[in-house]
């Protein structure tokens, strides 16, 4: 077995199996993540050399610099990488558990969840309640939703199917009510409306991005830990009971962790299609399905796709600050169509 | 074998009832509405037309061509959601898989917005056009390799050109707010307001797509075998994939032409037509194609009492109708994955 490796200790009882490949391509593309941070930094309205970049980050370089770099471009471009993240690792739990190519966090009605109340937040309380509250409407909206759609699963315990297809339904129906308001309102309300169910990170500032951060690291660790649950789920689920799985707790607490992820990501960045789906695809077509080398590169895999898709969301078409969710789909999908192309001859 | 209607005797009769039930709705959708309307007019206007009559008129220009659009989309799209659900062996999947809906939505934005033609009978063809080579794309991509075309693939296919094209139309109308007001009316579907002429426009189309999908019925019972055991048995794989999917495209493109992105219907209906007619084709197509219609025509229905004066989008409708049904049965676990 020349592709592993192991890490052993003589004293305590700990071993890992390392698959080289995926270690190798995590570490690539850590550092390619850390580059396209500073790239989107540089460019802007304003472009800034990327030396001055890591002049104004450490403290050094002019005042404007400093405002334009630590106050404006850093938070928004971390929480466009963690909401791609947040997505992706999403994606890939569900895509894990459901057993199905088309699972994403759309299907659990995180997204059409969040949109109904968005919307109705947007449409109804945008002139007397502080914007400030429309996350915190979105996350509501979302767990509801999620909630609501598990409990009408449960049936002496909640298979894949019954999950996806009141899944489907619940969203058909909440999708419609988001466009009913759609069409019953003004332009204005819609056009706004229409701004955030695109997906948007536009006017981040610290404040948001400390709503996310806990949500992303408490959650996307927590999912490391579990990896090897969602690899015996992925069986089905008579082998994972087979091998001792508590396989409906188990689905459970990974359904809840994925909730997590997504909805807060859903919170911060509006309806962001295509990542949550696609990112896990695009892993798997890297580095096979073995859940713990799936989840990191997945969740890069995830950010690099927001961030470049917000680079160019707020720079192609300027003075114009195009929602980045028109644009995850636009950097994503050629890639993938390479992937499957190249991958074409495989099972 | 269908839980329900166990007997063929039983599916036969489950069939003609259907076909009472939908006439009953086609008539009820001619009768119904914000005018009220006798059914001494509803029956006049079909034999001596008088063209002096308020209600008349409205009944021949306005409610037959709607009740005929609603119940030709309803079992067109059907019968391409049972279609699919074959063709990949999901029960996830629906026309859209194809990316018909985002491919014809991307045609009609960007006609609306960049050439500025807002004419619904052009709208029409350039929608049918769009979902014919967005089809043909995901098609073609997905057959890459030595496998051909495999379920997983034409599903990866599709969400990666579909995302594209939503992407594309998304970015055309938030550069374009005022092309986002003209194009919503078409972006939410609606059976209302079309002429017997769009129908007539796209109805060789839907006919091929009908009598394909009839002819089509044995050799999808056979292909759900799965495909080794299918060419085992001696069916040309390819080429019955090729021709369901020139059905699929035939029956939803005409459909999105003529309504515009109603949603949800093939995903749905075919699941419910399972519940009545097992697992044989040849009864869960024509079930698929009374039931869709049914509901298309209930919804329609409904959708001009809830918010008086004006209407409900069709869409909304079905999904208010159709969920619930949908959920139960769902519930009732009569889908296997």
């Amino acid at each position: 077995m020349r592709d592993y490796t192991y890490i052993r200790s003589e004293k305590l009882s700990i071993s890992f199996f390392l698959h080289k490949k995926t270690v190798v391509l995590t570490l690539a593309l850590a550092i390619a993540s850390v580059a396209a941070l500073l790239l989107s930094m540089a460019m802007g309205d304003m472009r800034i050399a990327p030396m001055d970049v890591i002049r104004a980050l450490t403290g050094g370089g002019t005042e404007e610099y400093q405002l334009v770099v630590r106050t404006l471009r850093l938070p928004r471009i971390i929480a466009a990488f963690l909401v791609g993240a947040s997505l992706a690792v999403a994606g890939s739990i569900l895509q894990g558990i459901i057993r199905n190519p088309l699972a994403s966090p759309d299907i659990i009605g995180i997204t059409s969840g969040a949109s109904v109340t968005a919307v109705a937040f947007i449409n109804y309380f945008a002139g007397t309640v502080s914007i400030l509250w429309m996350p915190v409407a979105a996350m509501i909206g979302a767990a509801i939703t999620a909630i609501l759609i598990y409990s009408l699963a449960w049936k002496k315990g909640v298979t894949p199917i019954r999950l996806v297809l009141v899944g489907i339904g619940i969203n058909f129906l909440l999708a419609s009510l988001t466009k009913v308001m759609l069409v019953m309102n003004p332009e204005t309300t819609a056009a706004q409306a229409y701004v955030w169910l695109a997906g948007t990170v536009y006017g981040t500032d610290w404040a948001v991005v400390k709503t996310i951060v806990p949500w992303v690291f408490i959650f996307i660790p927590l999912a490391f830990l579990l990896a090897r649950n969602v690899n015996a789920l992925q069986l089905g689920d008579d082998i994972a009971s087979g091998v001792g799985s508590a396989v409906q707790r188990q689905r459970f607490v990974l359904l809840m962790v994925s909730v997590a992820l997504a909805g807060a990501a859903v919170s911060v960045g509006g309806a962001i299609s295509f990542v949550g789906l696609i990112a896990p695809h695009m892993t798997r077509k890297l580095v096979g399905p073995a859940f713990g080398g799936v989840l990191p590169i997945a969740a890069f895999i995830g950010g690099l796709i927001v961030v470049i898709a917000d680079t160019i969301a707020r720079t192609a078409f300027l003075p114009y600050d195009i929602p980045v969710g028109v644009f995850t789909a636009g950097v994503g999908a050629p890639f993938f169509i390479y992937l499957l192309y190249r991958n074409r001859n495989a099972a | 074998m269908g839980r329900l209607l166990p007997s063929n005797l039983a599916k036969i009769a489950g069939l003609v009832f259907g076909l009472v039930i939908m006439i009953a709705f086609m008539l009820s959708s001619m009768k119904y509405g914000i005018t009220p309307i006798r059914w001494s007019d509803v029956f006049h206007s079909f034999t001596n037309y008088d063209n002096s009559s308020n209600e008349q008129i409205i009944v021949q220009t306005s409610r037959v061509p709607r009740a005929l659009v609603a119940a030709a989309i309803g079992a067109s799209l059907a019968v391409a959601g049972c279609l699919i659900q074959g063709l990949t062996r999901n029960p996830l999947a629906d026309p859209n898989v194809l990316g018909i809906n985002f491919g014809a939505s991307f045609a009609v934005v960007f006609t609306v917005t960049v050439l500025s033609v807002t004419s619904l009978p052009i709208l029409t063809g350039v929608s049918f056009i769009g979902a014919a080579v967005a089809s043909l794309a995901v098609y073609l991509l997905g057959s890459f390799g030595r496998d051909g075309l495999t379920p997983l693939k034409i599903i990866l296919a599709g969400a990666a050109l579909s995302a594209l094209f939503a992407s594309f139309t998304q970015g055309m109308l938030v550069l374009d707010a005022q092309g986002l007001d003209e194009v919503m009316f078409w972006l939410t579907g609606s059976v209302a307001g079309r002429s017997v002429d769009m129908l007539k426009a796209v109805l060789p189309f839907m006919a091929v797509g009908w009598i394909g999908s009839v002819w089509a019925t044995r050799h999808m019972n056979v292909l759900t075998m799965g495909e080794d055991t299918a060419q085992g048995l001696g069916q040309r794989t390819i080429v019955i994939k090729l021709i369901v999917g020139l059905i699929i495209v035939a029956l939803a493109g005409s459909s999105v032409a003529v309504a515009g992105p109603v949603g949800f219907i093939g995903l749905i209906i075919p699941t419910i037509a399972r519940l009545f007619a097992g697992s044989d084709y040849r009864w869960i197509v024509p079930y698929s194609a009374l039931l869709g219609a049914i509901l298309v025509l209930a919804a329609d229905i409904a959708a001009r009492f809830v918010i008086q004066p004006s209407e409900l989008p069709v869409g909304v409708m079905t999904a208010v109708i159709g969920i619930p049904a949908f959920i139960a049965i769902a519930r009732k676990g009569v889908v296997k994955g």
